[in-house]
């Protein structure tokens, strides 16, 4: 697995983007590479420009300079179902139509591979099913969705994006309205996606969870790139100060051996 | 490339056999044939109520007919008894509209509903009720058009110019048309026409009278020349309706996650309005603003079908012209032998409803 730097080969990259929400300006001039197989992580504190990046990287959000680069070409060039081949997003907020099964809604992820000439297949039937199987949602398959824990649900979601088979997969926050158990539970199965060969885009919040999962860590400030690279070559005391303003100590984590952020008390 | 992931230890704790994959696909389909199967007796049981409904609405009236004379009359029409005549000019092209008109309020309210993420919108939010009655009351009241055959053009013509103008009012900015925009200008622009629609019928007693008669809502006194003119474009929206219905189960799990997943927002929204447009626009030109339908069935469809709508579609095309053709006969029947117009009865029938269903703990959403 690679952890690379600017030299790192990315399918997808960002190059010199300047990303609007209206007049509102959040980064200006970004350039950003996702090597391929990494398990990349974007921190940074909150309004930095996280989720506005990978939003751009979906194609979500079109840059009003600059582009977004999919294997080699710009990505609003391509048709957008075969985008959707390729990247897949879990965005912070989505809406499970009341009454939906879990079943049902993990289908929906197989869209982009549907026409309205082929409608569902024995490969959308497989599909589905191994995506329930690897967020063991298999169970709950025939369960409506609005009657899941918070943790199943954030799974059934996580099922969906990942029916979708794209070799690149992009999430925004994936973890922050689970517990604890949950938010490790759900941070194991990307590494297992990520082992399995999948790219993964991740926007987290916690720190230490970034050093224990990440390949690859972007931190953002204000619409810039701060650092990138590596946990344990980029994750220093001066880096998460001038990042985050906050003092703190950095050893190492007992149990994976990655930095682990000890924030100190007071100012 | 996934089956590794789940055979991994601590990824499993439930402690499947490294076969998940296999064994995970089997009940999966079993149940899902299954269901298949009932939806197919479901659908094919709607059908069936529906030619019922059709039958009786051939031979119900102020002239009872029994089934060998309407039978007589459909395909061995005699032209000089009355009772062929009844059924010809009278009972076949108000049952025909019932179809059409009831499959088009039904489905113009499945749209508009998932359109807007809204469980109660009416196909009347994006101005199409508002457009059609404003340019009645024009034809009516300034041009003096009174017969009810000139009223269908001004009112199709209303429906597609007024939801038109919603649509270019709600899509500037750079959002584009979002629901909230869309429903935010329907509404604006209903009260504005209602407005001076309301002042030109107070000021002309006759115009009040002839627009009080087709705000009600019926399906009574359409020639079949009605009939003719409104199917192609609403048979043509229906198609529309069946075509975009994938589309619209990706549009319901929000804007990001639908463009995520590659669904084109924007084409899948402007195909809505067309259908809707077309649907409603059509139906309310022939039958008048009859309510309820196309807030009505969609949710009792969504309640039997779940929230897809490649099944809530093709269901509600089956079971709205079920509704709106038993108000009918219930209105031939209710002041026997007078008649109650159908767009009263559906409203009798659709408050009670609709209070029943914001009840239910559980509403059927989109």
């Amino acid at each position: 697995m690679t952890g690379g730097h600017d030299s790192a080969k990315g399918k997808l990259e960002a190059q010199g983007v300047t990303l609007r929400y209206d007049a509102r300006t959040i980064a200006e001039n970004l350039s950003v590479v996702i090597p391929d197989g990494s398990f990349t992580v974007i921190v940074g504190p909150n309004a930095c420009g996280k989720s506005t990046l990978l939003r751009a990287l979906s194609r979500l959000l079109v840059p009003s300079a600059g582009q977004v680069i999919l294997d080699g070409k710009a990505i609003a060039g391509y048709p957008s179902k075969q985008v959707a081949r390729t990247v897949g997003l879990l965005p912070q907020t989505s809406i499970a139509p009341d009454g939906i099964t879990v079943a049902d809604l993990v289908s929906r992820g197989r869209y982009p591979h549907q026409s309205f000439f082929r409608q569902w297949s024995q490969e959308d039937e497989v599909a589905v099913a191994s995506a329930m199987a690897a967020t063991q949602t298999t169970e709950l398959s025939n369960r409506p969705v609005d009657e899941l824990s918070g943790g199943q649900r954030q799974r059934v979601w996580v099922a969906m994006v990942l029916a979708q088979q794209t070799p690149i997969l992009l999430l925004d926050e994936p973890t922050t309205f689970l517990d604890i158990a949950h938010q490790i539970e759900l941070l194991n199965l990307c590494q297992d996606l990520n082992a399995a060969g999948r790219t993964i885009v991740a926007v987290l919040h916690d720190l230490n969870h970034a050093c224990r999962y990440a390949t690859n860590i972007i931190a953002m400030k204000d619409g810039t790139v701060i650092a990138e690279g590596p946990p344990a070559a980029i994750m220093t005391e001066k880096l998460v100060e001038d990042v985050f303003g906050l003092r703190c100590m950095i050893i190492e984590d007992p149990v994976s051996g990655t930095p682990l952020i000890v924030p100190k008390s007071g100012k | 490339m996934i089956t590794q992931v789940v055979e991994q230890p601590g990824a499993d704790p439930a402690g499947h056999p490294a076969s998940v994959l296999p064994a995970a696909h089997r009940p999966c389909g079993a149940s899902t044939s299954q269901l298949r199967l009932q939806r197919l007796a479901l659908l094919a049981l709607s059908a069936a109520i529906l030619i019922v409904f059709c039958i009786i609405s051939l031979l119900v009236g102020a002239r009872p007919v029994a089934f060998s004379t309407a039978f007589d009359a459909l395909f061995a029409y005699d032209p000089v008894s009355a009772e062929h005549i009844v059924i010809r000019d009278y009972r076949l092209p108000r049952t025909l509209l019932g179809l059409l008109c009831g499959a088009a309020f039904g489905v113009s309210g499945a749209l508009i509903q998932v359109a807007t993420r809204n469980p109660l919108a009416d196909p009347g939010i994006l101005g199409v009720n508002a457009g059609a009655a404003f340019f009645v009351t024009l034809a009516v009241g300034l041009f003096g058009f009174h017969a009810v055959s000139s009223h269908l053009w001004f009112a199709f013509l209303g429906a597609i110019t007024v939801t038109l103008l919603v649509y270019a009012v709600g899509s500037r900015g750079r959002d584009g048309a979002t629901p909230v925009r869309l429903v935010l200008s329907g509404v604006a622009l209903s009260a504005v026409l209602g407005g001076i629609g309301s002042s030109i019928t107070l000021l002309d007693p006759v115009a009040f009278d002839s627009l009080r008669l087709w705000s009600i809502g019926s399906l009574a006194g359409r020639n079949i020349d009605v009939v003719v003119t409104v199917a192609p474009f609403i048979i043509f929206g229906l198609v529309l309706s069946v075509c975009i219905a994938p589309s619209l189960n990706v549009v319901a799990l929000g804007d990001d996650p639908s463009r995520a997943l590659g669904a084109n927002l924007v084409r899948t929204r402007i195909l809505v309005v067309i259908a809707v447009t077309l649907l409603a626009g059509a139906a309310t030109a022939a039958a008048g603003p009859i309510g309820f339908v196309g807030l009505m069935v969609p949710h009792v469809v969504r309640w039997l079908t779940g929230p897809d709508q490649r099944r809530i579609i093709p269901f509600t095309i089956l079971c709205s012209p079920i509704l709106l053709l038993a108000a009918d006969i219930t209105g031939r029947l209710v002041l026997f032998p007078g008649e109650l117009e159908a767009g009263i009865v559906t409203a009798f029938i659709g408050a009670p409803v609709l209070v029943a269903l914001a009840r239910r703990t559980r509403a059927s959403g989109i």
